[in-house]
């Protein structure tokens, strides 16, 4: 267009649209691999030929088509939604406190809902459905503890205060479910199962149960995108803009236990997505939330899906725990933020 | 000691007011019963003491205290009654302590100036970004406008932040100290900036330290100390020896500019025999 400022004109914006790109097409070949690739007998060449065929209109019921499609998929879909879920969550709670250290499962919003499943599952509740609200509500009541500690006064400065107040209502949490499996033998095993964090063995139910809850918060990410952006300049600046921090900061908190309940509930706590995903947005795309929550979504799908594809084949005929390798790439990146965290300021 | 200043026909033609305003922190009182008024489509400028309630005096203004006590006014409005957009659209507010996230750049920054325009069916339009542009050349800023803030110097950041509350476009600027960090050419080129935003018929406000730029470049000057205005009205009218002593405990020798008529102080000293109003605070 002719006399269009040109400086203004966001040259950086192409930038980020191919790197998106280019993330959904990597999302889409873990997703392929996670179709592919089993820890049981059912080889990657034997699922290919399956699966092909499948496109091309000839289902089968053999061994394989089963393996694919009601234990393969199911998983897969949950490791993308989670995933997302937990990448956006983290991105949005980094926002709201700015600090880069605010992740889910560090601030004790996992342990919340973890903790609410647990005393579920022991009264007996073990529909996923069910399931899903309580640790929705498990979360929002980790949410709001952990950022009202942060905000008792001085503390919430020093980002690595906050996540020293997150660890201590982890721990005490999950040092609660534990004493739950002690005097509950009888559901101790399926919590057991859950508690460690795997998308193992869940059914096309369970993603049905995600959908509300991703659905909702999804709604109200999009409508507090720019006032959340311009919060990033304090709390003084974006009311100066028009906005209204309190109210942003509490729809902020909801959609974090939406998201953070939903996937907890399917998925059991997974740590270090929330921290990751959007470290490696911002490194990206800069800071502004606007972008990386876009960007959230196919790198926290990518991690996640990943880490879940790696799990079943390092030890295979067994899997090991999703967490040990989430943990094992996050703790690098935590090291990395607490020390590169530069603030300019005025 | 208080210098009357005509109150009335101030009021009558300022945008901006507060009455008998009264902000305090926890139970300590900051500005107690404070009357002030801004006129209009003129520059004024702020000075007084560290710590007498200036930058709490200026937030206040832009709603971001609830005072005790007192009503501030915006157009004969009562600030209480603007939406939150609607009075980002009429003032703006550059804070004296602002920090922006690591990697953020000036283009950036001041695009969020543009935010209290934009909404649901107004995004992002063609004249954001030439409103952009103009900020970012009367910052000075078009040769940096892509890079980070904390890949620059203390006062090309702080020429972003102005630029940022220029692009607000509103009729009314609250500056915080927005020189402070500035070198001489720098800070004459914000000033100059300020009379011309004046010019174009926006109402200034600034906080400054400096006596000597305040006297010069502002058309009205409000003296503060311990939350309260000491003196207010046209700076070669005000400005006295006495005023200078009450407000910092300095002794000074008063001379006027033969160029502009804004008075100057020379010969700058402690004085003997009053205790320094900062002393107590600091
Ligand atoms: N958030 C706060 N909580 C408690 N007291 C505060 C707070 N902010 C400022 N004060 C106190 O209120 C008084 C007025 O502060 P203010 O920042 O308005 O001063 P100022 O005139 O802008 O000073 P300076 O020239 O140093 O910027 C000071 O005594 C200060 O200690
Ligand atoms: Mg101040």
């Amino acid at each position: 267009m002719n006399g269009r400022p040109r400086i203004a004109a966001g040259a950086p914006q192409r930038r980020v649209r191919l790197w998106f790109a280019l993330l959904c097409a990597a999302t889409l070949l873990v997703c392929v691999a996670s179709l592919l690739f089993g820890a049981g007998a059912i080889g990657p060449l034997d699922s290919l030929d399956t699966l092909i065929r499948a496109l091309s209109g000839h289902t089968s019921d053999d061994n394989a088509w089963f393996t694919i499609e009601s234990l393969r998929a199911p998983r897969t879909a949950i490791g993308v939604l989670v995933g997302a879920a937990l990448a956006v969550a983290g991105a949005l709670l980094q926002a709201v406190t700015r600090n880069p250290l605010a992740e889910p499962g560090l601030l004790g919003v996992s342990g919340g809902a973890t903790f609410a499943v647990a005393i579920a599952i022991a009264l007996g509740a073990d529909a996923a459905s069910l399931r899903v609200p309580v640790a929705q509500f498990g979360a929002l009541a980790g949410c709001v503890a952990v950022l009202a500690a942060s905000r008792v006064r001085g503390a919430g400065d020093d980002p690595v205060r906050l996540v020293l107040a997150g660890a201590v209502l982890s721990g005490l949490l999950y040092a609660l479910t534990s004493l739950i499996l002690l005097f509950d033998e009888r559901t101790a095993d399926e919590i057991r199962f859950w508690v460690v964090g795997s998308f193992a063995g869940r059914r096309p139910d369970d993603v049905i149960a995600l959908l509300p809850g991703l659905a909702v918060a999804a709604v109200v990410v999009v409508g507090i995108a720019r006032p959340l952006a311009a919060l990033a300049l304090g709390e003084h600046v974006a009311s100066g803009l028009g906005h209204r921090p309190r109210l942003v900061r509490l729809l902020v908190v909801l959609a974090v236990a939406l998201l953070v309940g939903s996937a907890t509930a399917i998925a059991g706590p997974i740590a270090f997505i929330g921290l990751v995903a959007p470290f490696v947005a911002r490194g990206l795309a800069g800071p502004d939330v606007r972008t990386t929550l876009w960007l959230c979504l196919p790198i926290g799908a990518v991690l996640t899906l990943g880490a879940d594809v790696v799990s079943r084949l390092v030890v295979r005929p067994s899997e090991l725990p999703l967490g040990v390798l989430t943990a094992l790439i996050g703790a690098p990146v935590l090291v990395a933020v607490v020390r590169s965290r530069r603030l300019p300021t005025l | 000691m208080t210098v009357p200043f005509e109150a009335p026909p101030l009021s009558l033609t300022s945008p901006l007011q507060a009455e008998k305003l009264c902000v305090s922190y926890g139970r300590r009182p900051v500005l107690s019963e404070l009357d002030i008024a801004f006129p209009r489509e003129q520059v004024t400028a702020i000075v007084g003491p560290n710590g007498c309630g200036k930058s709490t005096l200026l937030s206040a203004l832009a709603r971001l205290h609830t005072p005790q006590a007192g009503r501030i006014t915006l157009e004969r409005r009562d600030i209480r009654s603007y939406g939150a957009r609607e009075l980002a659209r009429a003032l703006a507010l550059l804070p004296q302590n602002v920090t922006a996230p690591e990697g953020l750049t000036a283009a950036e920054l001041i695009r969020f100036g543009r935010q209290p325009h934009q909404s649901w069916l107004r995004q992002w339009s063609a004249e954001d970004a030439a409103v952009v542009d103009a900020a970012l050349a009367a910052a000075d800023l078009q040769a940096l406008a892509h890079r980070p803030l904390e890949a620059m110097s203390g006062g090309q950041r702080q020429r972003a932040w102005i630029a940022m509350a220029i692009a607000q476009q509103t009729p009314v600027l609250l500056l915080d100290e927005p020189t402070t960090a500035l070198d001489l050419g720098h800070a004459i080129e914000v000033f100059e900036l300020v009379r011309d935003l004046a010019a174009e018929g926006k109402t200034v406000v600034m906080v400054l330290h400096d006596l000597g730029n305040a006297c010069r470049y502002a058309d009205h000057l409000v003296a503060m100390r311990d939350g309260r205005v000491v003196a207010a009205g046209p700076p070669s009218e005000i400005v006295s020896r006495e005023l200078v002593r009450e407000l910092y405990g300095v002794d000074c020798t008063l001379v006027t500019d033969t160029d502009t008529g804004a008075p100057l102080l020379a010969n700058v000293r402690r004085a003997r025999d009053i205790a320094a109003p900062g002393s107590s605070i600091s």
